[in-house]
């Protein structure tokens, strides 16, 4: 009796052993509730849209995806679980991470743990020199505003006056424009840092206009504040006929350009994908996206499907094997076609390698959109560019 | 100088009524029945997304706030007689315990409904755009928010001054025992306050999705200044509700406007002070 327990159990532990070594288990780190849910959810729908159109299998692995919720900014929690995810769940590879401070704490859990970890959305520059195991497939601050910047000054603007949310990202972002502005001959006259969970923006915006700039920078987070400032704006009589507005991309988001209506058309931004870019490939990607979803995608969206085809692309060059340091190098230098456009990844920083479109917003068809109209080809991550080596 | 700071101080004011529009309800139904009511926001939420949902189906903006208003009241209604009145005898954390974990609930059930994104609304065209009087833009959106406070604020006290209605509420926010003893129904006449204060906020909820915008937190977002609004302004007090949202949309803009470093830090300077001088608000009582 005894025997025959033992012969089963022996079994059954040699049965999962081997069902565990054919799969690779992708530990999933984002916010599903909370605050910045709906980021978490697009990335989310960008990693599940590729799975349904590539399968679940890569050079002979099956691919397990493992979905935890941090729930917002929460360092110490991404921590934790990223911990979780390795020791007990037996992942092979971290991914997600829509915010900057959980895919910094998240980078010293694959450093220690050597397990490659792909980061999906989290935009500050230093994340990738965290841990050597960390690549990233979505934009990163200074790769926007920076290179708006340039193009700003290249245009002739002269002043510049600033609003940025005082935070990580919009501190970046300032330093950022305001590094590539000012080298490229224009100057900035004023800066404003505005509270992070700001509401009503009448105030800045009036400062703003008494400097009265021919151009203001804004960055503000996605959510409730890009139409918030853009309404503030309208009222406060500041048109991109009069004032030029500049801004990431994100404050004309498909949503708040709705609901800012014509007061939006004319504002300038810079970045990394929209979902009206005009490629084959992406028009494919968007129909995709709307039959399984059903709504458009956005930046978040376009993060998670690159972050996976770069996973699978990587297993199939290792033929499946997972460990960190095999499949990091595997990434290093490999190139491809998104429906963003033409991306790498850096071999010398494992950050993303893309173009910056220059878009402005227009009424096409009676629909808002950001119309690009210049774009800049192979931006690197420039604050990593000028890091001594 | 004047006119740009007019034009911030007016922003306030109308932040301020808005702010109003969402407390009122909750100072007085914590006056009244001392009872702690933290889903007050979930109220207002409610609102906003009635709007959001008959406007998507082709309502006019206009026609939907009084359905925003109602819709919060009956529902305010059904969670008075369900939950509630379980708890009116019940101790405060009790109380914080059930309507905080309401919050929750609405929050995700938000969520779960509507999506995680944003929900913009088109406003109707005579409410976008500004007049400018005196070199100062005044947009048009928050004169109707004004418009709309002010109405609720004398039909209110009207109604508490020059009612038999209204003085039963008064009677019974003063002295609930004196009053039941006087053969006064205190039970329906909480339970139609109730409902007036959360129409009242689902009134508000509805309107401020034109000036900050809606998504499936705004019950926790707007519970925090509610409930400074209400602790400033003193329990069970429409007047102090009323002075204490102007007062601190108004300081929150001219704060912003000239010392940004301080930012929204200035309207938890001006709670401290304002709480430290009266400790029961402005016109609290107790």
């Amino acid at each position: 009796m005894l025997r025959a327990i033992t012969l089963c159990l022996g079994l059954f532990a040699a049965f999962t052993a081997a069902r565990a070594e054919d799969t690779v288990k992708i530990g999933v780190i984002l916010p599903f509730s909370g605050q910045f849910a709906d980021t978490g959810v697009q990335l989310d729908n960008g990693i599940k849209l590729y799975m349904q159109q590539h399968g679940d299998t890569v050079a002979g692995k099956k691919i397990e995806v493992i979905r935890k919720d941090v729930g917002g900014i929460a360092p110490e929690v991404a921590k934790r679980l990223a911990q979780e995810l390795i020791v007990r769940d037996g992942a092979d590879i971290l991914a997600g991470f829509a915010l900057t401070p959980n895919a910094l704490s998240a980078a010293e859990v694959s450093a220690q743990a050597k397990k490659f970890m792909v980061v999906m959305n989290a935009a500050t520059s230093i994340i990738t020199t965290k841990s050597p195991y960390v690549v990233r497939t979505s934009v990163t601050v200074p790769e926007v505003d920076e290179t708006l910047g340039t193009w700003a000054a290249k245009q002739g603007i002269k002043t510049v006056y600033m609003l940025v949310s005082d935070y990580g990202p919009g501190l970046d972002a300032e330093a950022a424009f305001h590094r590539a502005f000012e080298a490229g001959g224009g100057k900035v006259i004023g800066t404003d840092r505005m509270p992070v969970a700001n509401a009503d923006f009448s105030s800045f915006v009036q400062r703003a206009k008494d400097a009265n700039p021919q151009a203001i920078f804004i960055f503000v987070p996605g959510g409730t504040q890009p139409a918030a400032i853009g309404k503030a704006l309208a009222n406060r009589g500041i048109t991109p006929q009069n004032t030029k507005i500049l801004g990431q991309g994100e404050i004309t988001f498909e949503d708040a350009l709705k609901s800012m209506g014509d007061d939006a058309i004319g504002i300038i931004t810079g970045f990394h994908y929209d979902p009206n870019h005009n490629s084959p490939m992406n028009k494919e990607f968007v129909a995709a996206y709307n039959k399984a979803f059903g709504r458009d995608p956005d930046i978040y969206s376009i993060g998670g499907y690159d972050g996976m085809h770069l996973i699978y692309a990587a297993l199939a060059k290792t033929g499946g094997k997972a460990d960190g340091q095999t499949l990091v190098d595997a990434a290093k230098g490999m190139a491809w076609e998104s429906p963003r456009g033409p991306i790498s990844i850096d071999p010398d920083t494992r950050d993303i390698v893309q173009t910056i479109y220059i878009r402005r917003a227009e009424k096409v068809d009676g629909k808002l959109v950001n119309v690009e109209f210049d774009k800049v080809p192979d931006v690197k991550d420039p604050v990593k560019a000028r890091m001594p080596k | 100088m004047i006119a740009p700071a007019l034009g911030v101080l007016f922003d306030g004011l109308a932040y301020g009524m808005l702010l109003f529009l969402l407390s009122v309800g909750l100072s007085v139904t914590l006056g009244m029945m001392n009872f702690v009511n933290l889903a007050h926001g979930s109220f207002a939420m409610l609102g906003a997304y009635v709007t959001v949902t008959l406007m998507d189906r082709g309502w006019p903006f206009l026609a939907t706030l009084p359905c925003a208003f109602l819709a919060a009241a009956l529902a305010s209604v059904v969670f008075e007689r369900t939950l509630f009145r379980r708890l009116y005898r019940a101790n405060d954390l009790q109380q914080v315990l059930l309507t905080l974990g309401l919050v929750f609930m609405s929050v995700a059930a938000a969520a779960y409904l509507y999506g995680t994104m944003q929900q913009p609304i088109r406003l109707p065209d005579y409410l976008r755009g500004y007049v400018t009087l005196g070199g100062v833009n005044f947009s048009l959106y928050r004169l109707f928010l004004i418009a709309v406070a002010l109405t609720a604020t004398v039909v209110l006290v009207g109604a508490l001054e020059y009612t038999r209605f209204g003085s039963r509420v008064r009677a019974s926010v003063d002295n609930q025992r004196m009053a039941q003893g006087l053969g006064i129904d205190v039970d329906s006449i909480f339970a139609i306050t109730f409902a007036l204060g959360s129409g009242l906020a689902g009134l508000g909820g509805a309107l401020a999705i034109g000036i900050v915008g809606l998504d499936p937190n705004f019950a926790f977002t707007y519970l925090i200044y509610v409930l400074i609004v209400v602790a400033v302004g003193g329990l069970g007090s429409i007047r102090g509700s009323l002075l204490a949202a102007i007062l601190l949309g108004v300081s929150d803009a001219a704060g912003k406007y000239y010392v940004p470093t301080l930012g929204a830090f200035l309207i938890y300077l001006v709670m401290v002070s304002i709480l430290l001088w009266r400790p029961l608000g402005l016109f609290g009582r107790r």
